[in-house]
């Protein structure tokens, strides 16, 4: 079996593009734990409902931009082939 | 995205032309783009028509006209306070713009936010809106106030301004993104039978709720840095 250079370097970068999806872990953890607040808000101010609603939905799409950056790291990684 | 064993979720250029010797091309984004921006102009003709004639018993149309508006004044007066009035107009027209965007992939077209030239082109016109009410507000204050705290925090304040473009354009770009993957990895790569009826949840959950969130995160974002800077 024969290896080129540009396979190898294709390779490598298939795997940091897997590497990289690792950053969904930090927004998964920090979701739940604003949705876990969101709710134990709800349970002590009931009426409050509709704008504990909102801003955690905010809040929680702010918090995902970090493992959106892994997203587009592994994108460029994979279709981009910056390395190529 | 049609059917077939393709995994298809990329931009297709569709007429190629060249300007000042520099090969362009028109693509699927341009296309969506034209067609949600002369379904936004036959909205607002329509909507400013119906409000000259304006009854006292408001019919359905004008009812969710005027609904419109009153949760756009609502959203704009919540953060701007006072000189919200004045960004209304601008906040209305991208949060339309966008609002259609994201759900233009319900509709057969690859969603037009997915394309880094568009959400960019956004967020540099928010960055332009910033810095123009920053200099128009605080004059020379809005150049010295980047040596604040601070001199030497001078390349830290510098980069935190240009971010703010990059990271809102990026979220939009990233999460509709995603969207059109799994859609494309979905459609393109299952058997027939599961393509039925459960990709309306994915839908739903993509195009739908997550177009809306976003929409409505990029609309605060930008009324948040407008209000630093007022």
């Amino acid at each position: 079996m024969n290896f080129s250079g540009q396979d190898f370097i294709y390779g490598c970068s298939a795997i940091g593009a897997g590497l990289a999806m690792i950053a969904g872990i930090g927004p998964g953890v920090g979701q739940g734990i604003a949705a876990g607040f969101g709710c134990s808000a709800v349970g002590r101010n009931p009426g409050a409902k509709s704008d504990i609603t909102s801003s955690m939905l905010l809040g929680q799409a702010v918090a995902e931009t970090t493992g959106l950056y892994g997203l587009v790291v592994a994108i460029i990684l994979m279709f981009v082939k910056p390395f190529g | 995205m049609g059917g077939g064993n393709e995994v298809d979720f990329m931009i297709h250029g569709i007429v190629k032309y060249n300007l000042f010797g520099q090969e362009l091309w028109l693509t699927t984004t341009t296309v969506g783009m034209t067609i949600i921006t002369v379904l936004l102009l036959i909205l607002a003709f329509v909507a400013s028509r119906t409000m000259k004639t304006a009854t006292d018993i408001p019919g359905t149309f004008q009812n969710i006209v005027e609904l419109g508006v009153e949760m756009l004044e609502k959203m704009t007066e919540g953060i701007l306070g006072k000189s919200g009035r004045r960004f209304a107009n601008y906040i209305g027209t991208i949060f339309l713009f966008i609002l259609f965007c994201n759900l233009s992939g319900l509709f057969g077209l690859r969603t037009v936010t997915a394309d880094f030239g568009v959400t960019f082109l956004l967020g540099l016109v928010t960055f332009g809106i910033v810095q123009y009410q920053g200099i128009k507000n605080h004059g020379v204050g809005h150049f010295t106030g980047l040596f604040q705290p601070l001199p030497i925090l001078f390349p830290i304040n510098v980069i935190g301004e240009f971010a703010n473009p990059i990271s809102i354009s990026l979220r939009l770009f990233a999460n509709m993104l995603s969207g059109v993957i799994i859609m494309g990895l979905w459609y393109g790569m299952l058997p027939i039978f599961v393509k039925i009826g459960i990709p309306a949840a994915l839908h739903v959950y993509c195009d739908v709720f997550s177009g809306c969130i976003q929409t409505y995160v990029f609309c605060m974002l930008t009324m948040v840095y407008v209000n630093d800077k007022l």
